[in-house]
């Protein structure tokens, strides 16, 4: 095992959070500062890059190369960045609006480009930090400040978005819940390419229990389900219930009743290529059925930025011009004496 | 036409004359053959002294077809003979064209000397042992009128021929057959004396510097500028950007020199190619980002970013006709307050404007430079006249250009050092690049507490920033060049023009001079911050004349910047089209005379 070389304590800059007390984005802080005690990588070496709204002010309370940008732009920011020096870790914070609204056009060709980035999308399904609208994530018939009669317009659901943008890495988890998403962040850490993580988040002001049913542990136990790679889908207090597919769907069954077996029960495979069923778990629903937790989807694919270093090099051993005298050489050239 | 046209002024220039280019094109792919819109021209001048336009009016005219005619006929004087190609001289093609009759020299009223030659049947003869399609025999076809055009200047082929090999290096097949018809061109004028006149431009060589001299466009030479600003600073280079006309050239000369270490990223949208770029910088690049004006709407948050966070970046405008969509592939002068004071808030940014498409190298470089010692973003403005009109360059030699060092962070900083301090003399903030321990902080768009960094929405501090923001900005302009008076210190008039223009102003000025007159003229490349002696010279004439392609955006911000200026006369002229200096010529004697 490797050294440990980094605490908690090294990633915290001594600002007090200025966020509503109650608020999900304490605990996300929490769960990051933890997973990046645990990657082993220099506050000095690590980049945390936000968009605007509630969540993007994060950055204030870690300590690493940090920048609070404009709103929707963090993932073109972060783009840069990584390009400019891969070698750095880079996180970029946003939250529902700023990525799936003002910034969903970088938010799918990020995930086309698979730039190795490590994204948190903060999900209340609400904009907080103007007070009260809906968000593209706000179920249909929403009533909030823009719309007192109900939205007329249907959500997008983040996973779908991502894995139709050729998304290669996607995890979802309940704010509070703490332990687990420090393991999910190194996971999405540990990803080679973009790596979104949706953090589903209560707004205790403008949205309060917006994702009830994953409020506290013995919620999640009934509600949700903890997906793990090559583990059998089963859920409940005591994982009673498991997953199967009849058909192109996914059921819900007990185990032990109508002569079904642990034998029968699907086994998550993040690896998968194929998004299909990644695409039926993410979408699943209550109350028929679990929400899946953790990560979903965790496929290798070519990064950008390493490709674009390594075509570099490529050219560079081609050519034979390496300077910027030696590149004037290559043009059509007289001389006058 | 613009491949003939670009081999004509190379060959011109490696025989030592002096050149100035202008290609005018459709902003449509390929616009109907034959039709008014579908006309791609291609104007050259050269002499044997400093040419420092495309010339108003032309010596000769080559018309592959009548449309061409009828759309350049403006430019035709008594003496210029003109070169036809008779194949498409006919009833179909006069219909296109929208002429009323069959007769297109009479209904256009031309009596000049034409050279009428079957260029389309002539080059199909001449390729017709090759086994090439009729199709491909016709591209070649201008190559025919190259041949002919340069037995009418004596010029010699080798160098066109060495040009075709290198443009077809890949299909030898093609470059045989483009050099054979060239030489049948040549060979037709010679054995038909198809003039009874010919040109001999006779270079003189030593009105020109020594050295090695190539022929470049202005974004060429842009592209070519934030290289060597790279390479001079120790900087990686990184290019974000959207591909948009008439600036896209930069991002295709900078994508293909990935050998130089540079990263080009076509991104998704304007703003995206800003905003990487900004994350470029933040990174520790020397980070651009090229647009034309309806990017730089796009990029305008995000460039307010920029300066709010102090980051070093490059914008480059290479404006277009406007507003909105406007004239894709036009020029004109029409973005300059856009720059300076299209963000909300108070948002100084530096402007400089390169005055030809040579002065795109000095004026990308110093654009650099400035971002990266002063921290700042800066615009450079270029147009499609320069961008995409040549001249002869002569390629500089690095070691005689200033140095260029980044303004980071001090070691005696670390661990003690907060993002708003500032260099004393400059003004500047630090630049801590991520990797470099001991530097970790905070930047963004809130305005921030100028000593410790944080959030602060004080009242008293935020004016403080604001001042700290302008002063920075105006004190470049102790690092910048001084406006140098051409012409007659002692005139009564000075003119004044700013960015693309200087080739017609600093022309039309040298005739007038010629002719007697007294007058001074300054160039302003800097226009935020203004140089030191701007308001000084601007005031010791009793008048003076801006001119500019716009309705008046130099001599407005003049007005607002510097008090008890003496009278201000304007021309202005937006037409999409670069300046003539008769016109240039006619408005300031036109003034001379009322005064």
């Amino acid at each position: 095992m490797k050294e440990k070389k980094y605490t908690v304590q090294n990633f915290k800059n001594g600002q007090k959070p200025r966020w509503c007390a109650g608020c999900g984005d304490h605990a996300l802080l929490n769960a990051l500062l933890q997973a990046l005690a645990k990657l082993n990588v220099a506050p000095w070496n690590t980049e945390i890059i936000s968009g605007i709204g509630c969540s993007s002010r994060l950055p204030y309370y870690v300590n690493a190369y940090c920048f609070h940008t404009i709103h929707g732009r963090a993932l073109a920011v972060s783009t840069g960045a990584k390009v400019a020096n891969p070698s750095m870790s880079v996180w970029t914070i946003m939250g529902d609006g700023d990525s799936l609204a003002i910034g969903g056009d970088h938010f799918i060709h990020a995930m086309r480009r698979n730039i190795d980035l490590n994204i948190i999308l903060l999900n209340n399904k609400i904009y907080g930090l103007t007070k009260g609208q809906y968000s593209p994530t706000s179920e249909r018939g929403f009533v909030s400040k823009t719309s007192p009669y109900g939205t007329v317009e249907d959500p997008f659901e983040p996973a779908e978005l991502i894995f139709g943008a050729r998304g290669h890495f996607f995890a979802r988890c309940a704010a509070s819940d703490i332990e687990n998403n420090v393991d999910v962040l190194v996971a999405a850490a540990h990803h080679k390419g973009a790596s979104m993580v949706e953090v589903l988040q209560n707004c205790v002001i403008f949205n309060n229990g917006i994702h009830a049913s994953l409020a506290s542990k013995e919620l999640r136990e009934k509600n949700a389900i903890y997906l793990k790679d090559s583990k059998p889908m089963v859920f409940g207090e005591n994982n009673e219930y498991g997953l199967i597919l009849e058909g192109l769907n996914i059921k819900v069954v007990k185990i032990g009743e109508n002569g079904i077996t642990l034998k029968d029960i699907l086994i998550h495979d993040a690896h998968c290529e194929d998004a299909t069923l990644h695409t039926k778990l993410a979408m699943m629903k209550g109350p028929d059925f679990p929400i899946a937790l953790g990560v979903i989807r965790d496929v290798k694919a070519p990064t950008y930025e390493t490709a674009v270093t390594e075509q570099i090099e490529e050219v560079k051993a081609k050519k034979s011009y390496h300077n910027f005298e030696e590149l004037m050489m290559t043009n059509n050239i007289w001389e006058i004496k | 036409m613009q491949l003939a046209g670009n081999m004509f002024s190379e060959i011109s220039a490696a025989c030592g004359d002096d050149i100035s280019t202008f290609p005018d094109y459709p902003a449509e792919i390929r616009a109907p053959k034959g039709t008014l819109n579908g006309v791609s021209g291609f104007k050259v001048h050269i002499g044997t002294t400093k040419i420092y336009t495309p010339g108003d009016k032309c010596d000769v005219l080559v018309a592959m077809n009548p449309a061409a005619l009828k759309t350049q006929v403006e430019y035709l004087t008594p003496r210029s003979i003109i070169i036809i190609d008779t194949d498409t001289f006919i009833e179909s093609e006069f219909e296109k064209a929208e002429y009323k009759t069959n007769d297109p020299f009479k209904e256009l009223g031309i009596k000049n000397e034409i050279i009428a030659a079957p260029l389309s049947v002539m080059c199909k003869d001449s390729l017709a042992d090759t086994d090439m399609d009729n199709k491909s025999i016709l591209h070649c076809k201008n190559m025919m009128a190259l041949g002919l055009v340069c037995w009418l200047f004596n010029m010699p082929l080798a160098q066109a021929e060495k040009c075709l090999r290198k443009k077809f290096a890949k299909k030898p097949q093609i470059a045989k057959a483009n050099i054979k018809v060239l030489n049948d061109g040549y060979n037709y004028g010679h054995n038909t004396h198809s003039s009874t006149s010919t040109y001999i431009i006779q270079p003189v060589n030593s009105n020109k510097e020594k050295g090695f001299y190539t022929d470049i466009n202005g974004n060429k030479a842009t592209a070519y500028g934030l290289i060597a600003a790279a390479e001079k600073s120790g900087l990686e280079l990184y290019l974000g950007s959207y591909p948009i006309t008439p600036a896209s050239d930069i991002l295709h000369e900078l994508a293909k020199h990935k050998s130089l270490g540079i990263k080009t990223v076509q991104c998704e949208d304007e703003i995206s190619g800003c905003a990487s770029a900004i994350g470029a910088a933040f990174a520790g690049d020397l980070a651009v980002t090229t647009t034309s004006g309806p990017g730089v709407c796009l990029k305008s948050e995000a460039i307010n970013l920029a300066m709010m966070a102090e980051l070093p970046l490059v914008v480059i405008d290479v404006q277009r006709g406007g507003p909105s969509t406007g004239l894709p592939t036009k020029s004109e002068q029409s973005d300059l307050l856009q720059v300076l004071f299209g963000r909300n808030g108070e948002s100084p940014i530096p402007v400089i404007a390169a005055a030809s498409p040579t002065d795109c190298f000095d004026a990308a470089y110093e654009a650099c430079k400035v971002a990266v010692e002063h921290m700042t973003p800066v615009f450079l403005l270029s147009d499609a006249f320069i961008a995409n009109g040549s001249s002869a360059w002569k390629i500089p030699d690095l070691k005689e250009y200033p140095d260029i060092a980044p303004h980071y962070v001090l070691p005696e900083q670390r661990n003690n050092w907060t993002p708003y301090e500032r260099d004393p003399q400059t003004m500047a903030r630090y630049w801590a690049i991520p990797g470099m321990e001991g530097y970790t902080n905070v930047i963004g768009g809130l305005e921030k507490n100028s000593s410790t960094g944080e959030i602060c929405y004080e009242p008293d501090n935020h004016e403080k920033m604001i001042e700290h923001r302008h002063e920075k900005v105006h004190r470049i302009a102790r690092y910048i060049p001084e406006l140098k008076i051409i012409g007659d210190v002692d005139a009564e008039i000075l003119v004044v023009g700013w960015g693309g223009t200087f080739g017609h102003m600093y022309s039309a000025v040298a005739e007038l001079r010629k002719a007697h007159k007294k007058i001074a003229y300054v160039h302003f490349r800097w226009i935020n911050p203004m140089p030191q002696n701007a308001a000084k010279v601007l005031r010791s004439f009793k008048y003076i004349m801006v001119i500019e392609q716009n309705s008046g955006q130099l001599a407005g911000y003049l007005r607002m910047k510097i008090n008890n200026l003496p009278h201000i006369y304007q021309y202005n002229r937006i037409e999409g089209q670069p300046f003539q200096v008769k016109e240039l010529v006619n408005a300031i004697s036109q003034i001379l005379e009322e005064d």
